[in-house]
């Protein structure tokens, strides 16, 4: 089964590693990205402008209501949470979830429910447990997940409670990430055979 | 599997079959509106469904057609239901880079007219709404200005009415105020007591606030500005059509029209209307 949408939550240390997760795509990739990245509301919109340094692919913050579409990557605006619908994106304003809006748990429910086991979750660095209820429902409608390893990452603490809850299908360290994510997306092969978690 | 303390990894860990899921919204959304007249059923349905399956957490209960039950034969339930489906949260001076440009590009063009009508629809507790008047009050404006909040939620209505905010609340906008180039202290348009702060008589004497219903509710007047701020995210894109039509209406010739940060007028039915007057801060000027 293609890979058809990447969601990607990273909190504390994020801009690092998803920039070198952006880094590492070949610029003909062809699935949408959505980025849920914890941050500050009075934080100015740099960080779609740091984004974009790193890779070929455009980078934009979602709107309310926009088009998924391949090969292109959104970025989850300040203090909204981005949902995806099966219509497009959807931004709302309802409460913080574990402190968090963005919340990296509503993006990746939401695309769970939408693209089934066409997507891929990726959780990076973070010094809280948002995601893990999200690669959850990844996991649980037949979608695949990938975790930053712990000892590569400026926070270990999000990307322990993904792997303590057991719903990482791989611990992929920051440099492999990239490539072990085409790779998913390219032969639609899950990581490793599903144990009991 | 470990799990959290309130059960949700458990929850998140179990499939769901979506194509009942949807049948099952539908006909709670049908069966809403059938009985209690409440149309939710042109609704964003990502965030709508995020809130129906908090309800039917919080009620104890299983499927969604479960709550479909609970809402016909008890009628607190559907209030309870209501309660999530129409508060939205809010903030005094939220964006304070829009409330500059309103100040920079929205006030000069407002003090060409003797008198000044301004709609604030979706005006949950008032936070913005006292913003705005916080706005033209420093301007000198607010005297010649009629400021109406409404919001379909009655009970939030009567809160933003009433003007009351905890101190320490008021106290977390201050900076945001003050970002927005606000001038004097956000604490001097309070009065302090032990309730809590509440907005000082003369900004609140020319603020209506009432009950108005974006989704079914014609058009009460015409306006020089009207601000639905992070309403519509909630719509579907039919009901925004709608929406936008009933605003687009209520707006007088080169009018403004202020949106939420992430809203946009491109690919509505109205985008030919309005021109940009900050496109950034997304405040666009009725032309048609």
């Amino acid at each position: 089964m293609r890979v058809d949408l990447v969601v990607v939550g990273a909190s504390w240390g994020g801009l690092h590693a998803v920039s070198t997760l952006l880094r590492g795509l070949p610029a003909d990739f062809d699935a949408a990205v959505a980025v849920a990245q914890h941050r500050g509301v009075q934080a100015p919109d740099l960080l779609v402008g740091s984004l974009q340094a790193a890779t070929a692919l455009p980078v934009q913050e979602a709107e309310d209501k926009d088009p998924i579409e391949p090969g292109r990557v959104y970025l989850a605006p300040a203090d909204y949470h981005l949902l995806v619908a099966p219509t497009g994106f959807e931004l709302s304003v309802d409460e913080r979830v574990q402190h968090a809006r963005p919340s990296i748990d509503v993006l990746f429910e939401s695309a769970a429910e939408v693209y089934r086991e066409r997507v891929l979750g990726v959780l990076l660095t973070g010094a809280n447990s948002d995601g893990t209820a999200g690669l959850a429902r990844i996991r649980a409608e037949g979608g695949t997940t990938l975790v930053q390893h712990p000892a590569t990452a400026a926070s270990r603490r999000m990307p322990e409670a993904a792997i303590a809850a057991g719903v990482a299908d791989a611990v992929v360290a920051l440099d492999d990430l990239a490539r072990a994510l085409a790779e998913v997306c390219r032969t639609g092969r899950r990581l490793a055979p599903r144990g009991a978690a | 599997m470990a799990d959290g303390p309130d059960g949700s990894l458990e929850l998140a860990a179990r499939p769901r079959d979506a194509e009942l899921e949807a049948l099952e919204v539908e006909l709670l959304l049908e069966a809403i509106y059938r009985r209690y007249s409440f149309d939710f059923r042109e609704y964003a349905v990502g965030s709508l469904r995020r809130r129906l399956w908090r309800r039917v957490q919080e009620e104890g209960l299983e499927t969604i057609s479960a709550l479909q039950d609970r809402v016909l034969h008890d009628p607190s339930a559907m209030d309870r239901l209501l309660r999530d489906l129409s508060v939205n949260v809010t903030s005094m001076f939220r964006d304070p880079t829009f409330y500059r440009s309103f100040r920079d590009n929205v006030v000069p063009h407002l003090r060409t007219y003797p008198f000044i009508r301004i709609w604030n629809a979706g005006c949950s507790t008032g936070e913005e709404t006292y913003s705005v008047a916080i706005v033209l009050h420093e301007a000198g404006l607010l005297e010649r200005v009629r400021l109406y909040g409404t919001d379909v939620n009655a009970r939030v209505v009567q809160r933003a009415r009433a003007g009351t905010l905890p101190g320490e609340r008021l106290e977390s906008y201050d900076e945001a105020y003050r970002q927005a180039g606000g001038t004097a202290g956000l604490l001097d348009y309070f009065d302090t007591d032990r309730d809590g702060c509440t907005l000082r008589p003369e900004l609140a004497r020319n603020i209506v606030f009432a009950q108005h219903n974006l989704v079914s509710d014609r058009s009460f007047n015409e306006f020089h500005v009207v601000m639905c701020r992070n309403v519509m995210i909630y719509f579907g894109r039919t009901l925004q059509d709608r929406v936008h039509s009933l605003l687009h209406e209520s707006l007088a010739n080169f009018g403004v029209l202020a949106l939420g940060r992430k809203e946009s007028i491109r690919f509505t039915r109205h985008e030919r209307c309005y021109e940009d007057l900050d496109g950034r801060e997304k405040l666009y000027r009725k032309v048609c």
